[in-house]
């Protein structure tokens, strides 16, 4: 789950880690009031999206009187922000973050994330600040430190003082960072942040380390244990279609194609939407119906492909082990007779109750065609697709 | 032979007496699995399907003399479970569990080095050795006693790779599921290791997804290895988006790391035949073992 930069440095100041002082505004009133607040000379108007580059799209302007706030405020409420992390659809605009100005002498970057190959919490740190840093990484990789924390000691002095000789800070700034660095590991560990993102990290012209962004992600498989967490969802920043299929405890991801897919297990789902490409067509979703899924899951799982204007065919594609084949049968049908069938439906079931599920489907007068392995069923519904194009 | 379990593993289950592991421990039992004894806490000294149920794993271990768990507990307990079982000095581990927290599982992670314990999974489909011993949720009858090891990130497509393998009248050795977190046990070199040393497995099908880099440093563990089987190979997502979640906590493409292309081509540089269809493992692998 992701959550906005203004919710973000909210949380980091309730671990004592200092961040540009700013409040949010949803109106282009509140955004001037929120600057009125605060003493100038400059402010800054960010755009509230769960994507980065906002600046080079037009998303983050700095200005120097409470009219110029005012005119960014009405411009950039309710456009559309397309940067390189949002596709070419962009995101609309619908929170500001007003902060004061920050005069800077330097930008650097850290983050927090957890490091699969050593399965520990990892900070990542460079003097290549405001940058995109997955570039820093491959051109100049020399200029990131890692420096992993063992979970049994936490962080440790000698932990900081890796990073601030990394920053090439002075021995104050050094101080700021032991405080800082202990204020972001104990924000990571305690709310079950997945990533933490601070770029820039900044040093001020009087000296002093700033976080002048944030990005935070959480693990999601830990938000039973954060209510307070899962009240700064925003739901107007996700996909209707995921938001509806969460409901139901599905796993669907969204994409461009025109082929709908329906499978059991993660790995196959994938392995679906990558067989359709094979043969020459684009996934409209990935969606995994999971192990033990019920009839009434299954009909809203195949609800929620069909309600997709772009899909204009349908593959199922079932391996059941613990998912039983004739469960899957009797929600497509369930599903089918409440919704209707636009387009092509290929159905692929093998394993568990695989006769029966057939049966079932046989027996329902659909026009359903049926594959005999995941190969024929790709080529046939990348077929039907083109045929009734 | 095979590997990690055979007909004389003696296997407990955490969590018995809910929904999953009272349903699984029966599929388990009537494949033929050594089931010794359930724990849950707080229902020590029952029975459940004939078998003795303890509060504790210690307890278990010592009257059961039992070399093997699997975890069917919810999961916001079942990292505490892991680590009853890795504190009972517990052989073999395996985790079914879907969704315990990362945090919950870098603790894990910690306490098993240095441990008397192997970890597979969390978020996995367990392990299987045909007609000897089923631990965990794969469906017994697709497999065949045989040659091939399998070994995969992905609960589904295991079962595919069995299937195919089965249809070729290959037939496994043993079918591992490692599973699809980030932060996890046993990883693709603990598995081919073993494969690798074990005789009767004649050749190798390794499944990975997107996410990570242990199928690359897998590959490059095969590069640099001595002894040779002839492998056949899939990577799940290749048309996944960067930056988003395929289902599995550890399937994302993220900081421009894990993508399908770098794994494949690690992969072909050490020797293994990609298959480009998930449809066709079977078939890639027969190739492969015809060109030898």
């Amino acid at each position: 789950m992701n959550i906005h930069e203004y919710q973000a440095k909210e949380l980091l100041r309730q671990f004592g880690v200092p961040t540009g002082k700013g409040a949010p505004a949803f109106t282009v009133d509140e955004a001037v009031k929120a600057a009125q607040g605060q003493p100038g000379p400059v402010w800054v108007v960010k755009a509230q999206i769960h994507a980065g580059g906002r600046g080079k799209g037009g998303g983050v302007k700095v200005v120097k009187s409470v009219d110029d706030v005012r005119k960014e405020a009405e411009r950039m409420l309710g456009m559309t922000l397309v940067t390189h992390q949002t596709g070419p659809a962009g995101k609309l605009v619908q929170r500001l973050y007003i902060e004061e100005g920050t005069a800077i002498a330097k930008e650097l970057y850290l983050s927090i994330l957890v490091d699969r190959a050593t399965s520990q919490v990892a900070f990542i740190v460079s003097t290549e600040g405001g940058m995109n840093i997955e570039e820093v990484a491959h051109d100049t990789p020399e200029k990131i430190t890692t420096v992993h924390v063992d979970p049994a000691t936490g962080l440790m002095p000698h932990h900081t003082r890796r990073m601030a000789k990394a920053l090439k800070l002075d021995a104050n700034q050094g101080k700021q960072m032991a405080k800082m660095a202990a204020g972001l590991y104990k924000a990571f560990v305690e709310k079950d942040m997945s990533l933490l993102e601070i770029n820039p990290l900044v040093i001020t012209n009087d000296g002093n380390l700033v976080c002048l962004d944030a990005k935070v992600n959480f693990d999601s498989n830990a938000l039973y244990r954060h209510p307070e967490i899962v009240e700064l969802r925003d739901l107007t920043e996700e996909d209707p279609k995921e938001i509806e299929a969460s409901k139901y405890d599905l796993s669907y991801v969204a994409l461009d194609g025109s082929i709908g897919c329906m499978v059991n297990g993660a790995g196959l789902a994938m392995a679906t939407m990558d067989i359709i490409k094979l043969y020459g067509s684009e996934p409209a979703n990935f969606l995994d119906v999971g192990g033990g899924a019920s009839k009434e899951k299954v009909a809203a799982a195949f609800k929620i492909i069909t309600a997709d204007p772009r899909v204009k065919g349908i593959l199922v594609n079932i391996f059941g082990g613990i998912m039983k084949c004739d469960v899957i049968a009797e929600g497509v049908i369930a599903a089918v007779k409440e919704v209707g069938l636009q387009v092509p439906l290929v159905v692929r079931l093998e394993g568990t109750n695989v006769d029966l599920g057939k049966a079932i489907i046989a027996k329902s007068g659909l026009n359903v065609i049926p594959a005999d392995d995941l190969n024929d069923a790709a080529k046939k519904i990348v077929k039907a697709v083109k045929e009734a194009a | 032979m095979s590997i990690l379990v055979t007909k004389k593993t003696r296997v407990i289950c955490q969590g018995i007496t809910g929904n999953n592991g009272t349903f699984h421990t029966e599929q388990a039992m009537a494949y033929g699995t050594q089931m010794v004894a359930g724990v849950t806490p707080g229902k020590g000294g029952m029975k459940h399907l004939g078998l003795p149920v303890f509060d504790t794993v210690a307890e278990a271990r010592d009257a059961t003399g039992a070399d093997a768990s699997v975890i069917y507990v919810p999961p916001p307990f079942a990292a505490d479970s892991i680590l009853e079982a890795i504190a009972a000095e517990i052989p073999l581990i395996v985790c079914i569990t879907e969704g315990i927290p990362v945090a919950d599982m870098v603790k894990v992670k910690r306490a098993l080095s240095g441990s008397k314990s192997r970890l597979l999974g969390p978020n996995c489909p367990g392990v299987l050795t045909p007609n000897e011993c089923k631990i965990g949720i794969m469906p017994g009858n697709i497999f065949k006693k045989g040659k091939v090891g399998i070994v995969s990130r992905s609960g589904t497509l295991t079962y595919e790779a069995v299937f195919q393998t089965t249809q070729q009248g290959l037939g496994q050795t043993t079918a591992v599921g490692i599973g699809g977190d980030p932060v996890k046990g046993m990883e693709f070199i603990d598995v081919l290791e073993m494969f690798l040393a074990d005789p009767k497995t004649e050749s190798i099908i390794m499944i990975g997804e997107i996410g990570g880099s242990a199928e690359e440093e897998a590959a490059e563990f095969l590069r640099k290895n001595k002894v040779k089987k002839p492998m056949a190979g899939f990577i799940a997502g290749r048309t996944a988006p960067p930056g988003r979640r395929m289902g599995h906590a550890g399937a994302i493409i993220s900081g421009g790391k894990g993508d399908a292309g770098s794994k494949v081509d690690a992969m072909k540089r050490a020797g293994i035949a990609v298959s480009d269809s998930p449809a066709l493992l079977g078939e890639t692998l027969m190739k492969k073992l015809k060109r030898k």
